[in-house]
Parts: C-alpha cells; structure tokens; sequence
C-alpha cells in the first residue's frame, strides 16, 4: 500500500521487464527505498537512525560470519582461537574490532532511533504494529550481544554468564532446575559455550527476519514525521530516492566516521579488561559488569536490594524484564491524539527533565560498582521510570493542553499551504 | 482498563523499589561503613610517556628488544608468554637468523622422530614461548599457591595497562606511615609484598627489579630499575597487540578517504535538495 500519488515502476530494458514479469524483485526494492516510496518531505536527521541500524546488522553478520571462520566454540580452546584471530588470521584484528564495537554502534543507533520513537510518539495508531516489532528486534539484540560477548571466553565472558543465567534462578520452585537446562550444567561450560554460539550465529537472521516485517509494517502507514501530522497531499511527500538516500547517505558517512574512529583508534575503549583474562571459574572479578549498553537494565535489576513479599532477587528479575515490556504496551498507554513532542509543552517536560535524566543515571549506576550513593541512585531512578510510563504518561495524554498544530506538513515546512482551511488549524490532525 | 492496570503495576514497582531505598537510606544513616586501607591507599598507574601511544605512536624497537632481554632473563623464569611464537619477533626488527637463533636458545618438548619417545629439542621459529612450569599444580607448588600468570596479554588485561605494569614493577616500599596510623591492623603477611599499585595493596610477586645492572643492555643502555621497568612494559605491550602500530597507521587513510566520501555525500546531499528547499510559496 502507498499513497496515490506513488511513483510507479517502469521497467526500461528487456531484462527488468523479464524480471518485472517473472519475479518482481526491482519493482519491490523500488516501492521500498526507491523513488516509489514517498515519505514525508520534513523527515530531520533523527529518522536517518533506522536505516543506519540496518547498515550495523550487516555488518555485523558479515564480520561475524569471518570471524566464525576462524573462532572455535570449546572452551578449551575459545580464548585462544579469539587471539589466533587477533595475531594470526590477516586482518583479524580489524574484524574483531569492528565486531566488538559494531555492536555497540548497533546498540548507540538503536538506542537514538527507540527515543526519537518514544520522544514524536511513533509508535501510536495506525504504527502500532511497527513499534512492537520493534520491541522485538531490541529483544532479539540484547539476547544476541549478550551471547556473543560469552564467545571469547574471558572472565567477564564468564561472570557475566553466570549472573544473567544465574537471574532465572530467582524463579520459584523451576528456576534452578530451568538455569541447569539453559546451561546445560551447573555451571557454564563447554555445553553452554557451545550453545551460545550456536544461538549466536542464528538469532542475526531471525533479527534480519523481524527487521524486514518491520519495513513492511511501515510501508503500510508510511513514515511518521516530527509534525505528527499524516500526510495529507502529494506536496506533504517526497520520493525515498533520491531525496532520503542523498540524505542517509551523508548520516551514514559522518558515522562511519565516528564508527572507524572508535575502531583504530580506540577498539577497547568499550570493553572490560578483564576479558582479556581467560575464564577462571575459581577466581571471581571484583565488579560482574555487563557491557555498557545493558547498564540501565541492569541498574535496574540491582535496585531491588530489599525483600517485599518476594524476594529482593527476584523483584529485581521482574522490573528489568518488565522495564522494556512496558514498552509493548505504549500505544495503548499514552491516549493524546497528538504525536509529535514539539506539540505537547507538558510531555515534553517529563521526557526532557524526567525520562532522559533517569535513563542517564540508571546507566552511570548499572556501570558503577553496587556502592552507595550509586545503589539509591539507581532506586530513585527506577522508580521515575515506572512511574513516566506507566502513570504520568497516561495522565499527562488526559491533562495536557497540546500547542496548535500545523494543518500539514507543506505548511509547517514552507509556512503555508494552499490547502489550509482557516480556522481548522488548531484542530490536532490526526 | 489497560491504563489502570498499569497504572497499579507501576505503582507496584515504584513502592517497591522505594522500601529498598528506604531501607538502604536507614541503614546508611545507622551504620557506618567501614573505610579499608585498598580503598584509600591504592595508586592509579603513574603517567609514563611510551613512543607507542597517541594517534601517531610508533614502536620504539630498540626498547621493545631491551624489553624482551629484561622479559627473557627476569620475568620468564616466572612467567609463561603462550600466545606469543618466535617467529613474531620478526616484527620487531630481529633478522630471520636472529629469530632462529633465539629460539634455539629454549628447548622445548618434541618426540623422538625414530622412536616416538617424548625428548626435548632445541626451538624453532614456529614454536611458542615455552612456559616455566609443566602445569598449574607445579607453578602454585613453586610460588606459595599463587600462579603467576600468562604474561602475553597483561597491558591489555588491566585498566592503563603499559602504565600499571611499569607502576607495580616500580612501585614496591614500605608501608607509609599514614597508613599505618590510619589502619593500625593492616598488615604485609609473610611471603607478600606490598605494593600500592596493586589493587590488594600486597602482591603475592616479589620485588622482581631490584638493582641497577640487573641485566646488561646490548646495546649500551643503563639498565637502572626505572629503564627496566619501562622496557618491559613496552615490550609486553607488543606481546600484548602487535598489530597496535600497523592498526593506527592503517586508521588514518581509513579516515582520510571516509571524510572525503562524507563531504561528497553531504554536497550531493546538498544538490539533491535544492530544488525543494522552503520557499515562500509555489
């Protein structure tokens, strides 16, 4: 589906109008990323962040699939085949680095991409569907890193294994026995090892998978925009190409940029030294941190530090894993018919002074050693979020008086529109 | 009816995790917490210059060699280096013969090509650094339990790591006296050094370095305590990533043509939208 006013495909030469006939794969990849996709014309370098993370997918799965040439799953053997990589394979320094940190690029433009989401509200009607495939996706990520940070088998490889398999373990009555199972011993092992990368190699595809129902989701509403407002007439709209791929294209280099930085220059700078450190499970580290783009999940695990009919471990388990389920439930939560964060002066407090600050500071603690004035940080801030999603927000979308709208995109872009009716300005258009 | 619920639900949660603070509020203003002598007399790593940091370091090859003599006739009769084969050392300036050479200086195990008995040959370029000990029950039987460990990756195993070597290696004394008067039981047991670079404070490695002369630099250098040190920690730097200097010369042309493409991509950028940039009207 698309609007009217698409562009449609014509194919020129014999072989795309063979192709056109028999399998139309350029007429699809036209109407998706082509000049047949038309997209709001006032899109800002905000909207670059999810092409940009399917750019971090492949190259992630591409140097994953070098590295897995050379890496060999036991734990015998797993540290050293990660420095066979790193001395000896040719250019396998440059792999694993860009590995290593490629993830984390994943994780900083996803991140960018979820908050442009939470702050113009994309995922309210008619994107309901997009939002909780993307839900998904981020799911699926963290599981993924988290496997693939066990590969190399270092001490933190290890530790952290050991703690994040060790939460299902708060599960009454199954927990020990389902942290057995996962594990495949009591401890991890070569079993787990083997698992992990088995999982590891597979979840990326499954990732691509979701990924590509999540275009399709959005191809159906078309791209939100910062206005909020649908769009209303072809002058609202620009074709993808050549418009949005001149502009992802310069996102995509200024990343790269920082991105190539961050791999020759400083490839370690994210990571944990003590993974350097072969696995030892008779020595434990002095602080069990995960990598830094769990570190506000996991200052939230650490918040509950006190018993409450359950306990304090097992409360911990459920609020981080209910921190990011919550998010499923936003489109029905947040019930203001205006989109945008521009429009909404009382939203736009709580994100900016509210939200924002608390994911900050849930992410200095989670990286912090469990010290005080870190832990009751934390237990402020995770509390601020809970309440931001699942109290102020439905609140603020029943006593907010939201700022007027512009009847259209074309006006909020070129100050007016031919179109506008007057008086309907200040109607939000939805 | 989703909305009250969670509603309820976070409000759950929110009075939850606020008894946890609540209690950790009580009992920080009740109990004190004890401050330790690692917490307050441990040393970051001193700020030493190497050649090889920064954008544009290079390997100091002269003191990677050094380092390797220091590492050779000091360290390994400790420490075991696995992840590092003679024949590396072709990148650091030896010669093909030299590096044969120097692996012929190790024996290490081998089978007897007639009979098939286990023996020991001389080394070759394509074997590993030979550890000291047979195996970890002999290293911790040898060194009071405590197994000194593999060397190859230290710099990078350890926060600052060039900087924290030369700073443990340089950084043994007494215990201050400020220490002393501030924690009264705190106490160097028997067979443990103390170190305030080490984050215990006592480091179970005696004082390795001890005297000017310790080994005898071919190439004419002072071998005081300090050169020693310094050495060592350049050289294990290279054991650590000795693909360190190649990576950063290789980031820069990485860099170069990337900046170049970005410039391209925001001038097309900027050619592509000229037409529809916001006029006052159509």
């Amino acid at each position: 589906m698309s609007y009217p006013w698409a562009r449609e495909y014509e194919p020129k030469t014999g072989l795309t109008k063979f192709l056109d006939e028999k399998l139309p794969l350029p007429r699809l990849v036209y109407n998706a990323v082509g000049a047949g996709y038309p997209v709001p014309r006032n899109l800002s370098y905000m909207w670059n962040f999810g092409v940009l993370a399917g750019f971090f997918l492949v190259v992630q799965i591409v140097t994953g699939i070098v590295l897995a040439m050379h890496y060999a799953a036991n734990a015998e053997v797993a540290f050293a085949t990660t420095e066979h990589i790193m001395r000896d394979v040719n250019w396998g320094w440059l792999m694993r680095y860009a590995h290593a940190n490629g993830a984390s690029f994943f994780f900083i433009v996803v991140y960018i991409h979820i908050f442009r989401g939470l702050f113009y509200s994309s995922y309210k009607a008619p994107r309901e569907m997009i939002w909780l495939l993307g839900v998904v996706i981020f799911l699926l990520m963290m599981a993924t890193a988290f496997m693939g940070y066990v590969l190399p088998w270092g001490q933190m490889s290890f530790w952290g294994a050991k703690v994040i398999t060790g939460l299902f373990g708060a599960i009454p009555l199954v927990g020990e026995p389902l942290q057995v199972w996962l594990l495949g011993g009591f401890a991890p092992d070569n079993a787990a090892l083997n698992r992990f990368f088995s999982l590891h190699f597979l979840l990326p595809f499954v990732i691509a998978g979701v990924v590509i129902l999540h275009i399709w989701a959005l191809h159906i509403p078309g791209s939100s925009n910062p206005t909020g407002v649908e769009v209303k007439s072809e002058s609202d709209t620009l074709p993808f190409h050549p418009y949005y791929t001149a502009k992802d294209g310069f996102g995509l280099g200024v990343v790269l940029l920082f991105f190539m930085a961050m791999v020759f220059f400083l490839p370690n700078a994210l990571g944990h030294p003590d993974n350097y450190i072969e696995a030892n499970p008779l020595a434990t580290p002095a602080h069990i941190v995960p990598e830094w783009y769990f570190w506000p999940f996991y200052a939230i695990l650490r918040a509950f530090t006190a018993d409450f009919i359950l306990s304090a471990k097992l409360w911990g388990v459920i609020a981080m894993f209910a921190s990011i389920l919550v998010w499923f439930f936003l489109p029905w939560l947040d019930k203001s018919p205006v989109r945008s964060g521009h429009y909404r002066p009382m939203f736009r407090k709580f994100f900016w002074f509210g939200l924002i600050p608390a994911m900050i500071v849930l992410f200095i603690c989670g990286g912090a050693p469990a010290e005080e004035p870190y832990v009751m940080a934390s237990q402020i801030a995770t509390a601020y979020y809970f309440l931001h999603f699942l109290v102020i927000l439905p609140l603020i979308s029943s006593l907010e008086k939201p700022e007027p709208l512009p009847y259209s995109i074309t006006e909020a872009v070129l100050g007016s529109d031919k179109k506008a009716v007057l008086g309907e300005n200040t109607t939000p258009a939805v | 009816m989703i909305r009250i619920l969670g509603a309820l639900i976070g409000l759950g949660f929110t009075v939850v995790v606020l008894w946890a603070f609540g209690n950790g509020a009580y009992s920080a203003m009740t109990e004190d917490v004890a401050a330790t002598a690692e917490h307050e007399f441990y040393l970051s790593p001193k700020d030493v210059d190497f050649q090889h940091e920064g954008a544009f370091g290079t390997w100091d090859l002269a003191q990677v060699q050094r380092g390797y003599q220091v590492y050779k006739e000091v360290c390994a009769v400790c420490h075991s280096m696995k992840f590092v084969a003679f024949r590396d050392f072709a990148e650091i300036d030896y010669t093909e013969e030299e590096v044969k050479a120097l692996a012929a200086e190790v024996q290490v195990p081998g089978i007897d090509p007639n009979t098939g008995e286990a023996t020991m040959r001389a080394g070759v370029p394509t074997d590993y650094f030979p550890s000291p000990y047979p195996n970890k029950v002999a290293a911790a039987a040898a060194n009071n339990n405590a197994i000194p460990p593999d060397l190859s990756l230290m710099t990078k195993a350890r926060g600052h790591g060039t900087e924290y070597v030369y700073s443990l290696l340089t950084g043994y004394g007494p215990i201050p006296e400020e220490l002393s008067e501030e924690f009264p039981e705190f106490t160097t047991p028997t067979g443990l050094y103390f170190n305030q670079y080490f984050p215990n404070l006592n480091l179970a490695m005696a004082p390795p370095l001890t005297s000017a002369g310790q080994v005898t630099y071919a190439d004419g250098t002072e071998a005081t305590v300090d050169q020693m040190a310094k050495d060592v920690s350049a050289f294990l730097t290279w054991t650590a990533e000795p693909t360190l200097v190649k990576r950063k010369q290789t980031g820069w042309p990485v860099l170069g043509f990337l900046l170049f493409a970005t410039i391209l991509a925001f001038m097309s950028k900027k050619y592509v939208w000229s037409s529809v940039k916001p006029k006052t009207e159509d």
